[in-house]
Parts: structure tokens; sequence; C-alpha cells
């Protein structure tokens, strides 16, 4: 099939939620999706494999293959929790750094220089789907076996077909299956004689005991896969039932029997199941599954987006869902250059873990020598009397030796340059000093980002001003510098945000001061510019304000490109040093 | 579904009195058929050897397709098992199925206390020492079955 480009199938928002629209799927080379009823047979062919399946044979009258496509289409319309499901953690970590789901939606609507030679495509779900089962009809065209069986050993790779093809033709086939728990679809003997005799055993019998629930069933109200294990259908029902739902699993249910790991295929799924409801939850961890083992794709995390993005190949790269949403291809936060996901992830949890708790607790704390409670020391002398009731130990605040040698010089404790006295000291500085240089990167990096929450207010008042400034005699293409300036504004904003996660691990060196001065400068050019965009403007300045405000963006625009600039020739160039242990 | 569920522990419960395993005996309470009453002796050859262990077993709405929760509640020395008589043993946890019973849980209960697994610890200082040195561990063990286990009883 042929990759489009985002522009592509970007430029086509209409038929974003149209699942019908041919043209949504059409494709030159290839025209099996020209016609809804073709489409419709594509789904088919994935959930539909009854060929090996001996058991399928008696349901096969049952199984109409129509529910399936059913299933997939309203999966189509219905599809949001899939991916909200799918990205939860994503979506945590987003809002660990924005706190509120309407900053990233407001951040990331704007543009930000996409790299032309980063090739991606937003995939739709329905087109997800279709997808996933190209990528198995293309592998099948080669392995010929069920689709099911194709899904579950890609899935096993990690969709990774050439790792697959390897493994397929050269090696210990039967191995391979076991590993992906799968019985070898190439020696069914074993198996379906095992099944056979139990058929036999049972035309006799007329009836089994089903060791989940322990009632009687006649032969066809069991059922069980290539394993043999064979459990009456009203127990199957409840137990893929309590898989899928309870425990959201979809790829990975194993057989119901104790210590057998055979999985269970889509067929049996789809037969057992009788409510839509699980059904289409099972899709959804289906596609769920295909999407987030698949290192080239990834769900757009913004709220509520259904899409994901599939890229040619791996990288830190920003991308733009359909939905506007503008994020990091490699870690699905929002595009943060220049800080590396790595880096960032840390910052991320730095400022969200309770650690910093403890850092304050160490900066503006002692422990009790003798029980290690923790004292915050709020006023008066250094004879500390520990008032936990079962220590009462007397101690000295500053060397925190006991008390009683320092009785004879009160308040000046002549033991402070003692070893462990220094030792406490220094160790306690250094916590401080930490606190400190912590927060004055926590403090600009949350400001940026305060102040880019604010933007749609801004957007707002910028707007009024340009109302304003039309009714001192200017036209309206003169006055859309305003909304120039407010883009820049944005896009610096969030720049500076990030250089902040950069520098806090940064080690110092000459390089390192370079970029310092290159942040201050574009730190103060952007205070300027959001000054001016705040003033007040009235017929006298108009003209004026308008030449400062143009000036000042362009210069943002240039001092941007190189603090970034600067950085990535620090990554070529290895100029950047870490402190890993912050 | 829901005359599913008792008639499944209907059987079980009878089948548990009619033909009990030996070394274990599980009683429903009185006022709840899903709350039992479980004593398991201590395999021979084992610290536990001699001791009576009593546990408590649940029945939680989902079973059987989720698993039966067990406790001990007498004092137990036992790298997998914790102060509270929690027991850490897979199949009560993600290697359930629902093909397993009340019986075959037991089972595996009696089998933990003849080989601890201190590798895969719940109570990492016991499980140290069992490590650490063994023949402390078992001693002390003993001990506590001669403590708990046959003198209280």
């Amino acid at each position: 099939m042929e990759k489009r480009s985002t522009k592509a199938s970007s430029n086509d928002p209409k038929h974003k939620h149209d699942p019908d629209d041919e043209d949504f799927y059409l494709n030159n080379d290839d025209d099996e999706y020209d016609d809804d009823e073709d489409d419709d047979n594509d789904y088919d062919d994935y959930m539909d494999d009854t060929d090996d399946l001996e058991y399928t044979s008696s349901n096969a009258s049952k199984y109409d293959p129509t529910p399936s496509v059913e299933i997939f289409t309203s999966q189509n319309s219905t599809v949001t929790p899939n991916s909200s499901y799918a990205s939860t953690s994503l979506k945590n970590l987003s809002q660990s750094t924005t706190n509120q789901p309407d900053l990233s939606k407001s951040l990331t609507k704007r543009n930000i220089e996409l790299d032309e030679e980063f090739k991606y495509e937003v995939l739709s779900p329905d087109k997800i789907v279709q997808y996933m089962t190209e990528c198995i009809a293309d592998v099948n065209s080669v392995l010929e076996l069920t689709p099911t069986i194709t899904r579950t050993l890609l899935h096993h790779f990690k969709w990774d077909k050439e790792k697959l093809m390897e493994r397929f033709y050269d090696g210990d086939q039967d191995r391979l299956f076991r590993e992906a728990h799968i019985v070898s679809p190439f020696r069914p003997n074993t198996y379906k004689r095992t099944t056979s005799s139990q058929s036999t055993r049972s035309s006799r019998l007329k009836e089994f005991c089903c060791e989940i629930c322990f009632m009687q069933y006649t032969e066809d109200n069991m059922s069980g896969l290539e394993c043999g294990h064979k459990f009456c259908k009203p127990c199957w029902r409840e137990y893929l039932t309590t898989k899928i739902m309870d425990e959201g699993m979809g790829q990975t249910i194993s057989c119901a029997a104790h210590k057998c790991d055979i999985l269970v295929d889509d067929t049996s799924v789809m037969t057992l199941l009788q409510d839509p409801i699980v059904k289409i939850k099972y899709q959804h961890l289906i596609t769920n599954s295909f999407v987030e083992c698949n290192r080239l794709m990834r769900w757009c995390p913004a709220p509520n987006c259904s899409n994901a993005i599939k890229a040619q190949y791996f990288d830190a790269q920003p991308v733009k869902c359909d939905c506007g949403h503008v994020f990091c291809f490699s870690c699905g936060e929002l595009w943060h250059d220049p800080v590396k996901c790595k880096w960032l992830k840390k910052w991320i949890k730095k400022c969200d873990d309770d650690s910093e708790t403890s850092n304050w607790i160490a900066a503006n704390t002692k422990e009790c020598p003798k029980c290690q409670v923790t004292i915050e020391k709020n006023g008066g002398c250094n004879h500390m009397i520990c008032k936990n009731q079962a220590c009462r130990s007397e101690f000295c605040w500053v060397c925190l030796g006991p008390w009683e040698p320092h009785g004879s010089s009160w308040y000046n404790c002549n033991r402070f340059n003692e070893d462990d006295a220094k030792k406490a000291r220094d160790a306690q500085e250094k916590s401080r000093h930490a606190l400190q240089r912590y927060l004055h990167y926590c403090n600009r990096y949350m400001n940026h980002h305060q102040s880019l929450k604010l933007e749609q207010k801004l957007t707002a008042s910028i707007r009024e001003k340009m109302e304003e400034m039309q009714q001192h005699n200017m036209s309206w293409i003169e006055v859309q510098f305003l909304r120039k300036a407010v883009e820049v504004l944005c896009q610096c904003r969030q720049t500076l945000m990030y250089t902040y996660a950069f520098a806090f691990y940064l080690k110092r060196n000459n390089h390192s001061i370079i970029f310092e001065d290159n942040q201050a400068d574009l730190e103060i050019a952007v205070e300027k510019l959001s000054g001016y965009l705040e003033r007040e403007i009235t017929s006298d300045n108009a003209v004026e304000t308008k030449q400062k405000v143009q000036d000042k963006y362009r210069y943002c625009e240039q001092r941007r490109k190189v603090l970034l600039d600067h950085v990535h020739e620090g990554y070529d160039k290895d100029y950047w040093e870490y402190q890993e242990d912050l | 579904m829901s005359n599913l569920l008792p008639t499944r522990i209907l059987k079980e419960t009878q089948r548990l009195m009619q033909e009990p395993v030996p070394g274990i005996s599980a009683t429903p309470d009185e006022s709840n058929a899903k709350y039992f009453h479980v004593m398991i002796l201590g395999p021979s050859e084992s610290p536990y050897e001699g001791g009576a262990f009593k546990l408590e077993l649940f029945l939680p709405e989902e079973y059987p397709m989720a698993p039966p929760k067990v406790r001990f509640m007498t004092k137990i020395y036992h790298p997998n098992i914790d102060k509270l008589g929690r027991i850490c043993l897979d199949i009560l946890k993600d290697k359930w199925s629902p093909a397993l019973q009340i019986r075959t849980v037991l089972l595996s209960i009696q089998a933990l206390l003849s080989a601890p697994n201190p590798d895969d610890p719940l109570d990492n200082q016991v499980a140290n020492q069992w490590k650490v040195n063994e023949a402390e561990a078992i001693k002390t063990a003993k001990e506590w079955t001669k403590k708990y286990a046959i003198d209280s009883n």
C-alpha cells in the first residue's frame, strides 16, 4: 500500500469521521477498498478463520460472519474508549506536565515547524484495523496460516515481520509455536486424536461434566481450544468476559485449564461471546495491542482522540495528528525541543514526585540523634529536648551531640567543628543547595508553563486589540502582526520551558555557559514582547507599537532559532555532559 | 448464570466433606456458605510437622472466575507467608484457573509448607534468614510451630 504523508490525509479533514467515504480508503495501487462490500470482507478475513479449527464446524451454522463485520463497523463510530484506554499512561504523562488538559489542547494547536524529512501517516481507528489486516495478509501470503495464528505470531515478535519470517524458516518451528503459546497447526494429529477419542467417549456417555461449574452438558455444549481442554460454553463465556472486561486482557488470554498456556484465538472468542459490548471491547484490546506493540506506531495522546500515528522509522520527531495535537513521536509528550525524551521524563517525574517533599524535609529539619524522629526547629535555644515521650533525649541543635558537655558554654557550641558534626553540617548544606538549585529551574519551568496556560485568554485580548486598532484607521491585514506575535510568543515560551528541564541536568562547561546566555537573551526578549502585547494601543502609538512588536517578535524568532541550533549542534558534537544523579 | 455458582460451591463442599484430603479439613461457616474454616496439618519431615494450622478461606462473588481468598490464622514462620498470614502463591494470583478448586488450592498450600521458596519471598526478613542460615530458620520455624500450632491448641 502506498504510504501517504500526513499532509495528504490531514488535508481531508471532512473525511475524518466518515468511515463510509470511499475516498478515505481509496488507494491508487490497490482497488480492493473501492467499495464498501470489499472493505467489509476485509474485516471478515481477519476474524473468519474457521479453516483449521475442528470445533468450529459444529458452530459454523451459528457463526454468521456479518455480526463481526458490524462489530468492526460499529467500532469505528464508538472507538474513542479504545484510545483512551490505550493511551492512559501517555495521558498521565502528558497531564503531568500540563496538569490541565485544556493546556495541551491550546498549546499544540500552534504551528510548530515539522521536519519535512520525517514521513508519517495519521491513521483513524478504521484505518488501523485495515492496516493490521493488511500486515496479517501480507505475512500470510507467505506463511499460509490462519489469520489468528499469524496475528498471535506477529504479536509475539512485536509485529516485526522480518523477525517472524526468519524464525519461521530458520530453526525449530515447534519451539517457535511453543514460545508463542500456540498449538502448532502442522502437527494437529496428537491433539485431534485426544479430542476425537474424547468425543467418542462422550458420544457413548452422552454427557460431560464441566470442570468449572460441575454441571452436566452434552458434547455440543462443550467447547475448547486446540489443546483439547473442554469446558461448557456458559463457563467459557464467563471466563472470557472476566478476562476481557475485568482484567483488560485481549491478546494474552490463555486456556481456562490450570497450567495450560495456549492462547485463545479470535474465532473462539467471537463464537463463544454473545454480548456485543464485550466483543467490541475485545476488538479494542486487540487493536490496542497492535498499536502499542508496534514500534512504528503511537496513539495520539490528546483527550478523546482515537487516531494513531504510523511512522516510517522510529525517531524523536514532532508529529501532528489530524486533531491538531502536536507531540513527540518517541515519547508522546508535547513537542519538547531542545530537551531529550529521557531527560524530560526524568524531569517530569521529579516535578511530580513527592521526592521534593523529602528534599524539603532534608533541607529544613534534623533528626533526633537518638530516636530519629524528624524535628523542625521553629524557635528557641539550641538545647533540644526530644518531645517523643519514649525518648526525651537532650542534644545540641547545632552539632547534634549530647547536651551535657555543652553545659558550661551555653549557646556557644564549641564542639561545632568536630568531625561528625562537620559531616552532618556538610550533608545539610548539600541538600539545601540541591533544593535551591531545583527550585530555580522548577520555578522558571512552571512560570512559562503557567503563562502558556493563559494563552487562550491572551489570544482573546489580542483579538479585541486587533478590532480596536482597525478602528484607528488600520486595515485588517495591517493588524495581522499581532496574531503572529502571539504565536511567536507562545512558541518561545514552550521552547524556554523545556530549556529549563534540559539545563537542570546539564553539567557546567563552556558550552553550557553559552547556552545559558542564549537562554537569558531569549528570556529577556520574550518578556519584552509579552510586555508590548499587554500595553494599551491608542491611535497615537499604533504605528510605533506595530513597529516595536514586529521588531521584537522577529528578534525572538531569531534568538529561538539560535538557541535551538546551538543545542542541536551540541548533540551532534557532544558538547553536553549530564548529571545523572539528580 | 447466578445459579451456576452455588451448584459448583455446593458440590465442592459436599465432596470436601465426603472425601476429605488427608491432613486437610475445610468446613463451611454455619452462617456463610462461602466462608470456610480450614485446618492444615504440618506435613511430615517439614519444620511444621505436628502442628495444626488454622486458615480462613473465602470465596468471592466472582468465584470460580476469581481465586478464593486464603489466609493463615495461626502464626507461622515461612518465607512465603507474612505476619498477617497472607500467602504468596501463584495460583492464588495470576496463575489462577477456574478449573482449580478449594481442594487443589489447599493441597498447594500444604505443598508450600513442605517446600518453602525463599527466592520468591513475601516476608523478606524470613526469606533472608532462610537463605543465609537455613538451619537456624528451620529451628525458628519448629519453635514457632511448637509455640503457636501445637501448644496453644
